[in-house]
């Protein structure tokens, strides 16, 4: 039986085109960019040419502006630790917002044990982040801001634009993580106004292990790893050469498909939404009701655990993931469900069910019927449910 | 993740529902750290003659539950005494370390059932749950408060951040 995946943001699957261009990429056995030699400078234009393609995907106004990691926690970690270490005679005060990844909290926390003070804003019960609170927050010893297009649980967008405006009027350098929007809807760097932003490939269907800095020109930025002079001595170390061809391809296919592709998600999340609040009883959607990511939806089912959901889909042959698979390893509820008043139980049976171009309606459908019956199965056996039957 | 015990008794939980003429009731632990247990117990001659089961949780503590009943079911009350958490977890061949704390709680909950039990005997004013003490300690040196995250020293019952009870380690 075919398994249903409705765990995009997880991993997304290969197209067959990025497949293809990997595969010939392998056969080719290219050289190392950095050699002096003709193979070498055969590799360079593949490079450049995957450079150029993902440069266009988020509109910068030069390719030289992106620099190629090995993911997008790679990205963060470059943007925020090299921006505050190229910075610090400045300040060292750094604003961030409540629902970030892992990626931007953790980074912060250990700045933090190295003398940088933080500011995280709050958000609404949308997990919006209000740019006023971000403008009051800034102090003389700001250098950076830190907040993310969209949250890859909940699938809030930002008001990014209103952000790195005030960010721009205050010089202070404002870092967006966009891992959950590039290649999803369209990003426009300039349009937007960033100073840095990060992003990865594996969110549009290029390959696990990609990702990409986009740094202003005129950025200061210290590099996160030290060595030789590839990424124009921005990112030490060999190219990844066969991820990064996949991510240019990926990138181009996005760029070409990006309107198609978000009216195909848009027509699922309804289907989706619409189905789950019809059909179940007791079911929230969290997040912004039309800003928000097209390929994602939150949904937290009353009076029953997560985890124990996703293991009852797998048995039926249906993928979705509980919160961000990075954190699924922690036991807590979820700081983005906490932050936008969720309730502590109710975040503990909260759902993320993410899609994409190769999802098809009946397979909506069917994740809607069999989760149905999963979660009588479960709320059968829960104390939680009789209590409030009865309350 | 699990072990094949553990998923059988996951998919076919044993002795699910409530009783509802039980002679001993017992609960442990809160939706906060997303796991929560009901037992109840049906008592003659001092011993378990039934037992169900009602949890809130993850997968491996639908199975603590499960598997714990079967090990109950038929015991006298002496027996089922000696059940600790650990040898429910050494039945199910074994939980992933960071489900031991916070999912294996079903002997307590039997303990207490057992005790609510007897307390009701004896005429005393019986205890049944233990939910506000319970906190998901996922490593003894290094754990963190379930409701701010603030990395707590072991034995502290009170987070010194934002005030809320976190029981001990």
């Amino acid at each position: 039986m075919n398994v249903i995946n409705l765990d995009y943001i997880s991993a997304n699957p290969l197209l067959p085109e990025v497949q293809e261009a990997m595969i010939e990429a392998i056969k080719k056995n290219y050289a190392n960019p950095s050699s002096p030699h003709r193979l070498g400078d055969q590799a360079v234009e593949e490079l450049e040419r995957a450079r150029e393609n993902v440069a266009r995907l988020i509109n910068c106004g030069s390719p030289d502006e992106i620099v190629f990691t090995s993911c997008g926690t790679e990205s963060i970690n470059h943007a925020i630790k090299g921006v505050s270490s190229a910075g610090k005679d400045a300040g060292k005060h750094i604003i961030t917002s409540n629902i970030e990844h892992n990626s931007v909290l953790k980074t912060l926390r250990r700045l933090r044990n190295l003398g940088y003070t933080i500011t995280s804003v709050s958000v609404d019960n949308y997990g919006r982040v209000n740019p006023e609170e971000v403008e009051k927050s800034i102090k003389d010893e700001t250098i950076l801001i830190t907040i993310m297009h969209s949250n890859n649980e909940i699938g809030t967008i930002q008001p990014v634009r209103e952000i790195a405006r005030i960010a721009k009027e205050k010089q202070v350098f404002f870092h967006c993580d966009a891992v959950a929007s590039v290649g999803v809807v369209p990003v426009d760097v300039q349009d937007l106004g960033v100073d840095l932003l990060s992003f990865s490939a594996g969110q549009f269907n290029g390959p696990s292990g990609v990702g990409g800095l986009y740094i202003r020109k005129g950025v200061g930025i210290l590099p996160l790893i030290d060595g030789g002079f590839q990424e124009k001595g921005r990112r030490a170390g060999t190219e990844n050469l066969v991820g990064i061809i996949g991510m240019g391809k990926a990138a181009e296919l996005a760029l070409n498909d990006m309107e198609s592709r978000v009216a195909h998600a848009k027509r699922l999340k309804e289907r989706l939404t619409r189905g789950l609040q019809d059909k179940i009883e007791s079911i929230i959607i969290n997040g912004h009701p039309e800003l928000s990511l097209p390929n994602l939806v939150s949904a937290s089912v009353k009076y029953i655990e997560g985890e124990s959901i996703v293991l009852m889909l797998d048995e039926e042959n249906i993928t979705v993931s509980t919160r961000s698979a990075c954190a699924s390893g922690s036991l807590r509820a979820s700081h983005v469900l906490i932050s936008i008043g969720c309730d502590y139980a109710d975040a503990q049976g909260t759902l993320v069910i993410s899609f994409g171009r190769m999802t098809k309606e009946s397979e909506i459908d069917r994740f809607i019927d069999v989760l149905k019956s999963v979660v009588g199965t479960l709320r059968e056996m829960s104390p939680l449910y009789k209590r409030d039957v009865i309350t | 993740m699990y072990s094949k015990t553990v998923m059988d008794h996951f998919k076919n939980p044993r002795n699910v529902g409530e009783m509802k003429d039980a002679d001993g009731i017992g609960e442990v632990g809160n939706p906060v750290c997303g796991d929560m247990m009901s037992i109840f117990i049906k008592v003659e001659d001092d011993r378990i003659k039934d037992i169900n089961f009602k949890t809130f949780g993850c997968g491996a503590a639908i199975a603590v539950s499960s598997m714990l009943t079967e090990m109950a079911k038929g015991k006298t009350l002496e027996e089922a005494k000696k059940i600790t958490n650990k040898s429910v977890a050494d039945a199910l061949e074994g939980l992933p370390k960071n489900k031991l704390h916070c999912s294996n709680l079903g002997a307590d909950a039997l303990q207490i059932a057992i005790k609510n039990y007897e307390d009701k005997k004896a005429g005393k004013v019986p205890a049944t749950a233990v939910t506000e003490d319970y906190h998901c300690h996922v490593e003894k040196d290094s754990c963190t408060c379930p409701y701010c995250e603030t990395e707590l020293s072991g034995g502290t019952k009170t987070c010194p951040i934002c005030g809320k009870n976190v029981g001990v380690c």
